[in-house]
């Protein structure tokens, strides 16, 4: 019998010239062991790529990834595109190498959490099941 | 038909929705079908979750579309795990494009039975041809139904027909030897196979074999690629013809683009046969 509960659909990518997504696969599967559908774009994906991407599938969702330190540009432009394609109402949060100055400008942008090295999977999971719209 | 068990429930919804509730339903789902009808990405993914999620109407929203349906042509790709569906869908993609198609891809993966969660992976091999405006990607996961595609997957084919897809390639999940519901939902059915995939008994016993529309062995730079071709011929050649349609057996290398647009061909031949014989079946309500 197929099961007919909702399930949280998650987006996630690596953005720009990055190609360490050890910490991004480490992710898709504690999410998916934590009953969530994870989609994975691959490395090196565009914010129009993702976007593209978070449209497309649907999801509740965009976690994005960076350990180049581009992210003041990429995640921004994410949430951007995002609102400007409809996806307002997606959850859009962020981890890597990110330091503690840059995660004011970033929230203000409309990433609403960072989560750098030492996250916990369930401290994660726990936030996107609370705060998904 | 999957078809029928999700527009069972559907109609339970309704039953115990209150009026009230039920109107306001409606107009959502209204909205989002004019959304999508006008060529919204986001309406029609939308529409896919409430279908998934078992959200909506189904038998509403059928009607709703129903006479914009019967345009796109479905062709499935199944076999087993890592045998190059989503990078041979990924080149196929680009022929059609080339062709003029509007494309859409539908993509299968498990659901885990012991979480429920699910990797949905089969999008990253699909990147030469994923911000192409023009194609539309879209990711299933199972949800505990068996036979190697998802239960709404019908309903997402409806909805990408009448969304103004020409072509809709369905990905299953890698499959075994009986995961054939493909065959109910396609108009051509692909079998995927490597070589060292067994031998001309292998190819005589009931299943995957039997419900292919052309077998494609992929991966055919292999040392036994050959060996695979003349032991899948052989086990073809003696069956009892049943049909008009002689299944093809094509060769392909998916990631060094080889022998793509013959098995193309080879698509649009049993398109132009399934046209001539009258036997396409009609994807309506």
């Amino acid at each position: 019998m197929a099961e007919t509960k909702k399930r949280i659909r998650v987006l996630i990518a690596k953005a720009g010239l990055d190609g360490h997504d050890r910490g991004a696969k480490v992710l898709v599967l504690g999410l998916r062991d934590r009953g969530m559908e994870v989609i994975y774009t691959g490395i090196r994906r565009t914010p129009e790529d993702i976007v593209e991407a978070a449209i497309q599938e649907g999801v509740d969702v965009v976690g994005l990834s960076c350990l180049s330190g581009a992210h003041n540009h990429l995640f921004p432009r994410v949430a951007e595109l995002l609102a400007k394609r409809g996806g307002g109402n997606v959850l859009v949060v962020g981890g890597g190498i990110i330091p503690k100055e840059d995660i004011p400008f970033l929230e203000q942008k409309g990433i609403s959490y960072i989560f750098g090295p030492g996250s916990q999977i369930n401290e994660i999971a726990q936030f996107i099941r609370s705060n998904v719209k | 038909m999957a078809l029928v068990p999700k527009l069972m429930k559907s109609l339970s919804l309704l039953d115990q929705m209150s009026s009230e509730k039920t109107v306001k339903h409606s107009w959502h789902l209204k909205q989002l079908v004019e959304g999508m009808l006008s060529g919204e990405v986001g309406s029609l993914s939308q529409l896919i979750n409430l279908v998934e999620n078992n959200e909506c109407n189904v038998a509403e929203l059928l009607k709703m579309i129903e006479s914009y349906l019967g345009k796109a042509y479905c062709v499935g790709l199944t076999g087993p795990p890592g045998v190059g569906k989503s990078t041979l869908i990924d080149k196929l993609i680009v022929v059609a494009r080339k062709r003029g198609l509007n494309v859409g891809v539908l993509a299968v993966d498990p659901s885990s039975v012991i979480s429920g969660g699910a990797v949905l992976g089969d999008r990253i091999r699909m990147q030469s041809s994923s911000l192409n405006g023009g194609v539309f990607i879209r990711s299933m996961a199972t949800r505990g139904y068996y036979g190697g595609v998802s239960e709404s997957l019908d309903i997402v084919v409806r909805l990408l027909d009448a969304f103004g897809k020409d072509i809709i390639f369905i990905e299953t999940v890698g499959v075994g030897q009986t995961e054939v519901y493909i065959k109910r939902i396609a108009d051509t059915t692909l079998v995927m196979l490597t070589p060292e995939a067994g031998d001309s008994i292998q190819f005589l016993k009931a299943g995957l074999i039997e419900i292919a529309d052309m077998i494609v062995v992929n991966k055919a730079d292999r040392i036994g690629a050959d060996c695979l071709v003349s032991e899948i011929v052989e086990a073809l050649s003696l069956q009892e013809q049943k049909s008009q349609w002689q299944v093809p057996v094509v060769t392909t290398q998916a990631v060094n683009n080889l022998g793509i647009n013959e098995l193309y061909e080879e698509i649009v031949k049993h398109q132009e046969f399934l046209k001539s014989s009258q036997l396409r079946k009609e994807r309506k309500f």
